[in-house]
């Protein structure tokens, strides 16, 4: 196992996507956080608290579970559905928020879901790690790190409001 | 799980975990497009071979909110009026592609023998008087956002015990998440046997009416000769209707239920079907909620442990 993140690591990446945030969308007000379940929902309220520090908005945060939009039913077990809490996203440029990109066929889920909402102006994707092995084309608008890896390699997002602290970490093939 | 036949002999983890995931289905039911794309491609038969509205629509609308196709059966246009046989009708359907079998059947034991002809999932939509299990996991699932739980929960259920179905299946659930079902009914409405049943008996309404924290009025089914068991509706009503003067008695925090269709004026007084604390139209719109729980944990694989 190999430590690619600490702690600091993921607040100075929060802290400078929060930046991003503001200075693509021009000021964060018309903006709306939904971190996808489970790690990029305390991702994304921590983005909201970033975004609050710099541009002064308390920006509308939410959560989303995309279980019932998963395209492999039957392939493997299904994760316990969690509550989804979304704000109104008419004509907000939403930014999805998730913990690790992979093969996308998360966040593909996420926009149907979304679309089941509401008709937001724009939707964004920040991640705080890009591992690479796109399946679907999607690619995100703000990443923490990218960090190459190989396809049976396992990456571990840890967050502290859901596994005590920080970090992230690789878990090698033959491990 | 394989099939959802019965609440009797439930495990309360399944039960809970069935709740839970119709907690999710009533946000989803909430949205501005009410539908997600979960069990596209499945089919869900609804075999009704005895009339229900309520019963069917919930399910066909459940089955739709997931994105599933339905196709339904009901006697009166059937080839049961030339004769063919339960058997050859309910495989005749999973022939056509049905991917799960709704079932409600006039006798008891029907829906477990379809489960032995068929080799996809049935669920039981009532059979003769013995079980309606989403029945009782509406009522359950009504109760719990209600009260937050029903670990302790009083629960009177009251009227013809014996020729319900609802009741049965009620017992089981209500008990098998904490609460204390009391039947409230003379012997002529009990069964002959309680024997193994969670539950005490009370012959008469006003004896708990204070105490209780829920009161389930059963249906009086007059197209079941419910005039038969009880000497009249008047008198029926003077002992276990829930009328204005018995509402007032209830606890504040206490609530009504009731299966529907409601005869007002016979187990409950108009004003009382109209009042806040009475849940049915919640009963109704969670069970929508609840048949999706029952539909997607049957469809739609394994949950991860």
């Amino acid at each position: 196992m190999r430590n690619v993140m600490d702690g600091a690591d993921v607040g100075r990446v929060i802290r400078r996507i929060a930046h991003e945030v503001i200075e693509h969308n021009r000021g964060a007000s018309s903006v709306v956080l939904v971190g996808i379940h489970t790690r990029g929902v305390p991702l994304a309220h921590r983005l909201a608290s970033a975004i609050a520090e710099f541009d002064d908005v308390v920006v509308p945060t939410g959560s989303l579970d995309i279980g019932l939009y998963r395209d492999d039913l039957g392939l493997r077990p299904r994760p316990k559905l969690e509550p989804s809490e979304i704000p109104a996203i008419d004509g907000a440029d939403v930014v999805l928020v998730d913990d690790v990109l992979f093969t996308g066929r998360t966040i593909r889920a996420a926009l149907d879901a979304l679309a089941d909402y509401g008709r937001p102006k724009s939707v964004q994707l920040a991640v705080l790690v890009d591992r690479g092995h796109r399946e679907l084309p999607i690619r995100p608008d703000y990443v923490g790190k990218n960090i190459p890896t190989a396809r049976t390699e396992r990456v571990q997002v840890m967050l502290a409001e859901l596994d005590g602290s920080d970090a992230v970490t690789i878990t090698g093939e033959g491990e | 799980m394989k099939h959802f036949l019965t609440t009797e002999g439930a495990i309360r983890a399944d039960l809970d975990a069935l709740l839970d995931e119709a907690d999710i289905y009533v946000e989803v039911l909430r949205r501005p497009i009410p539908k997600v794309p979960t069990l596209r491609g499945k089919t869900v038969a609804t075999m009704f071979f005895e009339p229900s509205t309520r019963t069917r629509l919930s399910f066909e609308r459940a089955a739709k909110a997931l994105s599933a196709d339905t196709m339904s059966f009901s006697p009166g246009t059937s080839s049961l009026s030339k004769g063919e046989s339960l058997k050859d009708t309910v495989l005749t359907i999973t022939a056509m592609g049905a991917d799960l079998m709704v079932v409600r059947h006039k006798s008891t034991g029907a829906p477990w023998r379809v489960a032995e002809w068929v080799d996809i999932p049935v669920v039981n939509g009532g059979d003769g008087a013995h079980q309606h299990p989403t029945q009782a996991m509406l009522d359950s699932l009504t109760l719990r956002r209600r009260f937050g739980k029903l670990d302790g929960l009083r629960i009177g259920i009251v009227g013809d015990i014996r020729h319900s179905r609802v009741a049965r299946s009620d017992i089981f659930a209500f008990a098998a998440l904490g609460a204390e079902v009391i039947l409230i009914a003379p012997p002529t409405l009990l069964p002959v046997d309680l024997g193994g049943w969670p539950a005490t008996t009370v012959p008469r309404l006003d004896d708990v009416i204070g105490d209780l924290d829920a009161v389930y009025l059963l249906r009086v089914q007059t197209e079941r000769g419910g005039a038969s068991v009880f000497p009249s509706l008047p008198e029926y009503v003077s002992r276990f209707g829930m009328t204005r003067e018995r509402f007032r008695r209830l606890s504040p925090e206490a609530v009504v239920l009731h299966p529907g269709p409601m005869n007002r004026g016979v187990e409950i007084a108009p004003e009382v079907a109209d009042d806040e604390r009475c849940l049915v139209l919640n009963q109704v719109d969670l069970g929508v909620a609840v048949r999706m729980a029952v539909l997607n944990r049957l469809l739609g694989g394994d949950e991860d442990a």
